[in-house]
């Protein structure tokens, strides 16, 4: 499946729009990764776990997000975007949404 | 036994506060430098906001989603400096030094994911921000393809 954050994909032709497709995840952080991020909230810089655990969260709600087109029958999503907000202190929501189309090759 | 107690608690107060000075201000200049040298390997990549794609396009390779982010904690000192900031109101350096590294590095991440799978521009690049446990998570996202 393609999915591309433009309004149009090059070299494809969208012959059919199916509408907004959305997936999201709500991800709790882990008590082991918080102690290590109070740690760094010390000293400053990266926090690994937390960088990985959003990385994991984002790839869900686009999976989510992918299967949703997939169900109405679009074989690209299109003009995707991210947002992500903080739901309580604990607990973070990811979530990714877009336009579902049908896109045909072009032939040159 | 207050005494004590007061030694104590303003005693690791110190320590935290002069630990976060220190390793804070060596971790944002090593990250900056190391930063700004993988900025120039990846200068050649073009990068732009736009929602059309140029017309140099090469059309025959499929653009892909790219994605760049990061999660960064700013140090007890600078945490501390930003607090008082807050009481006398005024352009807080500590944050914006913190979500300027944040950005970039996962701009660079972006650049990279886009130079790893052989593209050489990206448009629609976008930018998101969240507040996450006395950090920042910045969020860049676009679209890379290959020009002609």
């Amino acid at each position: 499946m393609i999915v591309i954050s433009t309004e149009t994909i090059p070299g494809w032709k969208i012959t059919e729009v199916k509408g907004l497709v959305q997936g999201n995840t709500v991800r709790a952080k882990h008590i082991g990764r918080d102690i290590a991020a109070g740690f760094k909230n010390i000293v400053g810089g990266e926090l690994k776990g937390y960088t990985e655990l959003l990385t994991e969260a984002r790839r869900e709600a686009l999976e989510r997000m992918m299967s949703q087109a997939k169900e109405l029958g679009g074989n690209a999503v299109v003009n995707l975007r991210y947002a992500t907000s903080m739901i309580t202190s604990g607990a973070a929501e990811m979530m990714a949404y877009g336009t579902a189309v049908v896109a045909v090759k072009e032939q040159e | 036994m207050e005494e004590l107690e007061f030694f104590i608690s303003t005693g690791s107060f110190l320590v935290l506060f002069m630990i976060g000075f220190i390793f804070g201000r060596l971790n944002e200049k090593r990250h900056l430098a190391r930063l700004a040298k993988e900025q120039k390997e990846l200068n050649d990549i073009l990068c732009t906001d736009l929602k059309r794609y140029p017309a140099d396009i090469d059309s025959s390779i499929t653009p892909v989603l790219v994605t760049g982010h990061v999660v960064i904690a700013n140090d007890y000192f600078k945490m501390i400096a930003a607090s008082l900031r807050n009481i006398f109101g005024g352009s807080v350096k500590s944050y914006e030094a913190l979500i300027h590294r944040a950005r970039w590095e996962a701009s660079i991440r972006m650049l990279k994911e886009a130079r790893e799978n052989g593209f050489d521009a990206i448009c629609n690049i976008r930018f998101e921000t969240a507040n996450i446990s006395n950090g920042v998570e910045v969020l860049a996202w676009g679209s890379a393809f290959k020009r002609k």
